[in-house]
């Protein structure tokens, strides 16, 4: 792998190396060296609290230096594009930069702009591959499988980059995937991707996980749903709406009451702290991916 | 005078080529006229009627960076033009005669090809009052517009029918209904849906296509339908021409050629109003030009700086440019397949859209003003950034290998190119 970009990019063999150099990263406390004296740069134009901070203790525990950088406060806020920020940044030969940027494809056009091996950590609505990675490792730890397993995304996915991500990531793997949500949420054509649709909360009973998107509180100027009550009254994960055993997922942060009830959220059935805990090993196992192969940009003295 | 350029002196030449594709002929044109048509040796050059591009916009005033009346015209030279219609959406607008009248005092110095202005339709272009239109018509307005956003209200749009018996001029009409549209940058769709864009559904310009028809039917005033892409709107205006109501309607090369398949790239080269759509309207628009549905090809040439488009898809402007292009893309993916007669072609890019909006039509006859192409339709050539005669590179075929080359193009009796 040269960046990761989208899940699109990927190979299912390129997923179960990920996964396996995943598992055998999180069992381990210690610091690893092998990203000693390389920089990993996390360049942020959009907020972030567990995706940032996740990339940047990955890339410590791995031994990187690392930089992080942030719109806010920055030259972009005086007009500085895109390409002049990455053209700056690399000037520091980083070895890998992390990008999050509220624009669809602007990762892409990073990697145009540097030889550093680029990381999608979320661009607009369109991807979030760390995110889908990190979600197959915590179905797989909890189900032993992901092969035939049949997941349930429930919500908002019209807005989701993490549900894009996601269903191509589960489509990859062998797993089925159903959407379950008001079809003004349920983007057209979105079963291209290999899942099916269904606008009744009670598609979801024959899933193994249901995985819960946030619902944001923005939606509801634009007339996607009437109102968050109505929306929860409907599609709301409860303690009722689910079978004993069926696991639930949320890439956080969630709105309690809303899209998932409390007594779920914190329930025995529940991954969501699983998740958190995945994404640091999963990032790890992206990093080593795309960098330890490589030969350190190191300073000739 | 609607269309003007600057002066100088007329050509005299012979030109040698297969007439529409047909029979080999020597055109002779002395001072600038057609004095002559005879048999002449075989040859596999084709000689047509040059080209007439009812829809470009050359940016000034106010991005002079992007294109010039010089620039503009001279790759519009470059694509076998003879005449361009440019649009009024520039900063300042052009909705007063004073605006209009500095613009054809320049294009009376700078233009290369004989070129109109087109008006704003409403003050500002801002949709609530009409524009002059009687005072721009007299000032020489070819024809009106609100071009890069849609006349929203119905009540303004038929005020501006009706005034039509004053100025004579046709209402040319970008549809899109923004409550429908609203952010939306790629069509509504598969590739829309995995992509993550907001969505510019087909519907949202077919519904407007058939409110408009429907004022100009009730009118009984002409209207002219702007870069069409949706199956939709092809079919309301093909059962509008049934009913008989007066209607004209323009299709872009990139339209006719590519779908949205192609936003997959992300590249901004390919963002435009409206998207590129699926294949079945893609197809649509195909037969709707072949079968005259669809009156003419319009490239909706939209010169963007390099540093605008070289942004994510979501942050770049609408717009690709189209004048040096548009035969060789059109041949290449159309006429060479055999899904397009090449005679429909030459008709569509030169009397189609002259007849359309009412602009002289380029006549091969002895006693004409000469305005000729002459196509080399076997060389091959591949699109570059730095190969346009346009300001501007932001082009939907960069890279790409085309069929079909310009050799020489006379606008209004002068070699304007080859």
């Amino acid at each position: 792998m040269r960046h990761l970009l989208s899940i699109g990019d990927l190979s299912r063999d390129d997923v179960e190396r990920i996964l396996a150099s995943a598992d055998r990263v999180a069992g381990i406390d210690d610091k690893l060296p092998s990203l000693k004296g390389k920089l990993v740069l996390t360049l942020f134009f959009e907020s972030s609290t567990r995706t940032a901070s996740s990339f940047e203790l990955a890339a410590k525990r791995l031994s990187a230096d690392t930089m992080s950088f942030k719109a806010a406060g920055s030259s972009v806020e005086k007009g500085e594009s895109l390409k002049d920020t990455v053209l700056t940044l690399s000037a520091y030969d980083p070895a890998a930069i992390v990008v999050r940027h509220p624009h669809i494809g602007a990762p892409q056009l990073v990697a145009r702009w540097t030889e550093a091996a680029v990381v999608n950590a979320g661009d607009g609505k369109h991807q979030h591959p760390t995110q889908a990675l990190l979600d197959l490792f915590t179905m797989q730890q909890a189900l032993g499988r992901l092969e035939g397993l049949h997941v349930a995304i429930v919500g908002d996915v019209v807005h989701s980059r993490v549900a894009r991500s996601l269903i191509q990531a589960l489509a990859l793997v062998g797993a089925h995937t159903r959407l379950v949500g008001p079809p003004t949420l349920l983007p057209t054509g979105i079963e291209a991707l290999g899942c099916d649709t269904a606008t009744e909360v009670e598609a979801i009973d024959t899933a193994d996980v249901v995985y819960v998107l946030r619902m944001q509180r923005e939606r509801m100027e634009s007339a996607f749903v009437p109102s968050l009550r109505e929306y929860a009254a409907r599609w709301g994960i409860t303690p009722e709406r689910l079978r004993p055993g069926q696991k639930v997922m949320h890439p956080g942060p969630i709105n309690r009451g809303v899209e998932i009830d409390g007594r779920v959220a914190d329930g025995p059935d529940s991954l969501i702290l699983e998740q958190v805990r995945a994404g640091l090993a999963v990032r790890m196992a992206v990093l080593q991916d795309l960098l330890a192969a490589r030969p350190a940009l190191e300073v000739v003295a | 005078m609607t269309l003007v350029c600057r002066n100088g002196r007329s050509d005299s030449l012979v030109l040698e080529g297969r007439l529409g594709g047909g029979e080999c002929v020597a055109v002779s044109v002395e001072e600038g006229v057609i004095t002559r048509i005879e048999p002449a040796a075989a040859t596999t050059r084709v000689l047509a009627p040059a080209f007439v591009d009812p829809h470009v916009h050359l940016r000034t005033p106010g991005r002079e960076d992007e294109e010039t009346i010089a620039s503009g015209t001279a790759a519009a030279a470059a694509g076998g033009y003879c005449a361009i219609l440019a649009m009024p959406n520039t900063d300042p607008v052009v909705d007063s005669a004073a605006v209009l009248g500095s613009l054809l005092e320049t294009a009376r110095r700078d233009a290369l090809v004989p070129t109109g202005f087109m008006a704003a339709i409403s003050k500002g272009q801002v949709g609530e009052e009409l524009a002059e239109l009687g005072e721009l018509a007299d000032a020489g307005a070819a024809a009106f517009t609100d071009d890069g956003r849609p006349v929203t209200s119905a009540g303004l749009l038929r005020r501006a029918l009706q005034y039509g018996a004053v100025t004579g001029r046709t209402l040319a009409l970008h549809c899109e209904e923004p409550t429908l549209s609203r952010d939306g940058q790629v069509h509504e769709g598969a590739v829309c849906a995995e992509l993550g864009f907001a969505p510019y559904p087909a519907v949202a310009e077919s519904m407007m296509v058939e409110r408009d028809l429907s004022l100009a039917g009730a009118e009984g005033r002409p209207v002219h339908l702007m870069h069409l892409s949706a199956r939709g709107s092809v079919d309301a205006l093909r059962r509008a021409h049934e009913r008989g109501i007066e209607a004209t309607a323009e299709v872009t090369p990139h339209h006719l050629v590519r779908t949205d398949e192609a936003v997959r790239s992300l590249d901004s080269n390919l963002k435009m109003n409206p998207p590129l759509r699926g294949e079945v309207d893609r197809a649509a628009l195909v037969e709707g030009l072949r079968d005259g549905t669809i009156a003419c090809v319009a490239t909706d040439h939209a010169p963007h700086s390099r540093e605008e488009k070289e942004a994510p898809f979501e942050a770049a402007p609408f717009g690709v440019t189209g004048l040096e292009t548009a035969f060789a893309a059109l041949y290449t993916h159309l006429v060479q397949p055999g899904l397009l007669p090449l005679e429909t072609l030459l008709e569509r890019m030169s009397a189609g859209p002259a007849r359309a909006l009412g602009l002289p039509e380029p006549r091969v006859e002895v006693g004409a003003r000469a305005n000729l192409v002459l196509l080399d339709l076997d060389a091959e050539w591949t699109v570059e950034a730095d190969g346009f005669r346009s300001r501007s590179a932001n082009s939907w075929l960069l890279g790409e290998r085309l069929r079909a080359l310009v050799l020489k193009t006379v606008a209004d009796g002068r070699v304007v190119h080859g």
